[in-house]
């Protein structure tokens, strides 16, 4: 890293051009007013480009879990629309625009062994057995698990369950990945840990992420583009790209450069909050 | 040795301990006190009675113990389809729940003479009442497992496009089973206790003379050491239908349920 990098401050300027690639996911004007009346969202507008890691960070009721799961098509918008590679939702799961979920907790199905937990997509899809067997060992071998293809999930600490719930969305190759605060139940040593696994991952496979957090740190560490959520009422407050190389290591972690953005994302969570308060 | 709790060879020694002191209290007492056997006969007559008397006692044990094994399969295969039909609609459930709830409630001794009056054959009559004894607790306890299913993976799976069929066979069912098995140990009991209840309503003698018909003559006859050898027989049928119970659901769940796990110390 040369000086003249690592004293640059970070930027806010939400009209820096996002990273190259077509749209794989744009948010158009859509809003979530729940049926209690409550207004999870105002209307949004995003756009998450191929090869991207958009982190969605904000406080607790911003709406970015309701967002990502609008995306996951799990919740429909109230008024306005989501576009999925150009095209409706109907063309999602086609070649090269799969698209796949990963929960809070790991959901695991208690009565099967991990191979039989990551090999369920294929199953359900009607994938024949050994070309199956196949695939979910590649997709242990990702997440470091290929010893503990016979263990039940009670046999495995928090980390690894969540190691076999993402080998489990990696199993099905594929394209882009929605994660709803997926590590944020783990330990920080095992979520730093589980982070870097993942930033690995999507740098080698050319995955697009949409990752959902309420760690600065992590979203500063993980992303491209750090999308900063408001509360009361859930809104994007401003989206900040994260210009930092790749692959990220523990290196940048302790960066002046890393700590610069933590602070500037601090300071823009703690005006969101005062300007929130200011509505109600 | 340490007292541990979890020790197994504890936990079948101390049972056998207090049988045996209770068996040892019992015979002294009737011989201390000079108790008649019309009253209360001593353990060691119960099982001369039950030597002597075995060829009686062991043709009543099979009818009974077919009664209930009949009657407990089809509450088992009833109970498991009339849950899966509850489970599909709730509108089904909403009509027809009430109903089994009545079933539950009615006490047996108080329809058997009906059911008994209904249907001619002695056998299927018994049938008929200990089965509906041992009915809801299958239909209750497969209902809850079958709509106990964790959220979480009820939306993979819908995620997954999985079709109602493949959401039935590999979440549902798995996720009903440990309800399912309990739902089993409480109705295997109440099978046996149901042939019981109805054989003592029907009160059908000759050749198929379960063991209440026994109890009731030997109550008649005053002769208690018999009868005491039929209520032991009854006891150990009940035991060993419970122990079965646990050993299937073992058997089922003790690779990964909860209620099978053995504490790691």
């Amino acid at each position: 890293m040369t000086i003249a990098q690592a004293v640059r401050t970070p930027e806010f300027d939400a009209q820096e051009p996002a990273p190259a690639g077509p749209p794989a996911i744009e948010v158009l004007g859509a809003d979530k007013v729940f049926s209690t009346g409550v207004r999870a969202l105002t209307p949004i507008d995003l756009t998450v480009n191929q090869g991207e890691f958009v982190t969605l960070l904000g406080p607790s009721g911003c709406g970015k879990s309701t967002l990502l799961k609008m995306v996951a098509n799990l919740i429909e918008p109230t008024s306005g629309g989501l576009m999925w590679w150009g095209r409706d939702y109907g063309h999602v799961g086609e070649e090269g625009k799969k698209l796949v979920f990963v929960f809070q907790d790991p959901t695991l199905m208690p009565w099967s062994r991990v191979r039989g937990n990551v090999r369920l997509p294929l199953d359900l899809a009607g994938v024949p057995k050994a070309e199956g067997n196949a695939r979910v060992d590649r997709a242990l071998a990702m997440v470091g698990l290929e010893k503990f293809d016979s263990s039940y999930p009670r046999q495995l600490s928090g980390g690894m369950q969540m190691r076999v719930s993402i080998a489990r969305a990696l199993v099905t190759e594929p394209n882009l990945l929605l994660m709803d605060e997926p590590f944020g139940a783990l330990d920080e040593i095992t979520r730093n840990k589980l982070d870097q696994d993942l930033l690995d991952l999507w740098f080698e496979r050319k995955l697009t992420v949409v990752f959902v957090t309420h760690s600065i740190y992590e979203s500063v560490f993980l992303s491209t583009r750090v999308v900063v959520m408001a509360a009361r009422p859930g809104r994007v407050l401003r989206e900040v790209v994260i210009d930092e190389p790749y692959p990220r290591d523990d290196a940048w972690r302790v960066s002046q450069r890393f700590a610069a953005y933590a602070r500037d994302l601090q300071v823009l969570l703690a005006e969101a909050s005062v300007s929130g308060a200011a509505h109600e | 040795m340490a007292l541990d709790p979890n020790n197994r060879t504890l936990a079948v020694l101390l049972p056998v301990l207090v049988g045996i002191l209770v068996l040892v209290v019992w015979h002294g007492a009737v011989w201390y006190w000079q108790v008649p056997k019309y009253l209360v006969p001593s353990p060691i007559l119960v099982a001369e009675t039950l030597v002597d008397q075995w060829s009686l006692l062991f043709a009543s044990l099979l009818v009974t113990l077919k009664v209930t094994f009949m009657a407990f399969f089809l509450a088992v295969v009833i109970g498991t389809l009339i849950a899966f039909a509850f489970a599909q609609s709730k509108f089904i459930e909403m009509s027809f729940f009430p109903y089994a709830v009545l079933l539950q409630v009615t006490p047996v001794v108080a329809i058997a003479p009906l059911i008994i009056i209904w249907v001619k054959e002695p056998t299927a009559a018994l049938v008929v009442c200990a089965t509906i004894v041992a009915l809801f607790p299958i239909i209750s306890n497969t209902i809850l497992g079958l709509r106990s299913v964790n959220p979480g993976l009820l939306n993979l799976f819908r995620m997954n496009r999985a079709t109602r069929l493949q959401e039935l066979v590999r979440l549902r069912i798995p996720s009903a089973a440990p309800y399912f098995f309990g739902g089993l140990r409480i109705s295997s009991g109440l099978a046996l206790i149901g042939a019981v209840v109805a054989e003592f309503v029907a009160g059908t003698g000759g050749t198929s003379a379960g063991l209440a018909y026994q109890i009731l003559q030997a109550g008649f006859q005053l002769d208690i050491p018999l009868l005491f050898a039929a209520l032991f027989l009854i006891t150990l049928t009940g035991v060993a239908l419970f122990l079965i119970m646990v050993t299937l659901s073992k058997l089922a769940l003790g690779d990964w349920h909860e209620s099978e796990l053995v504490p790691e110390t």
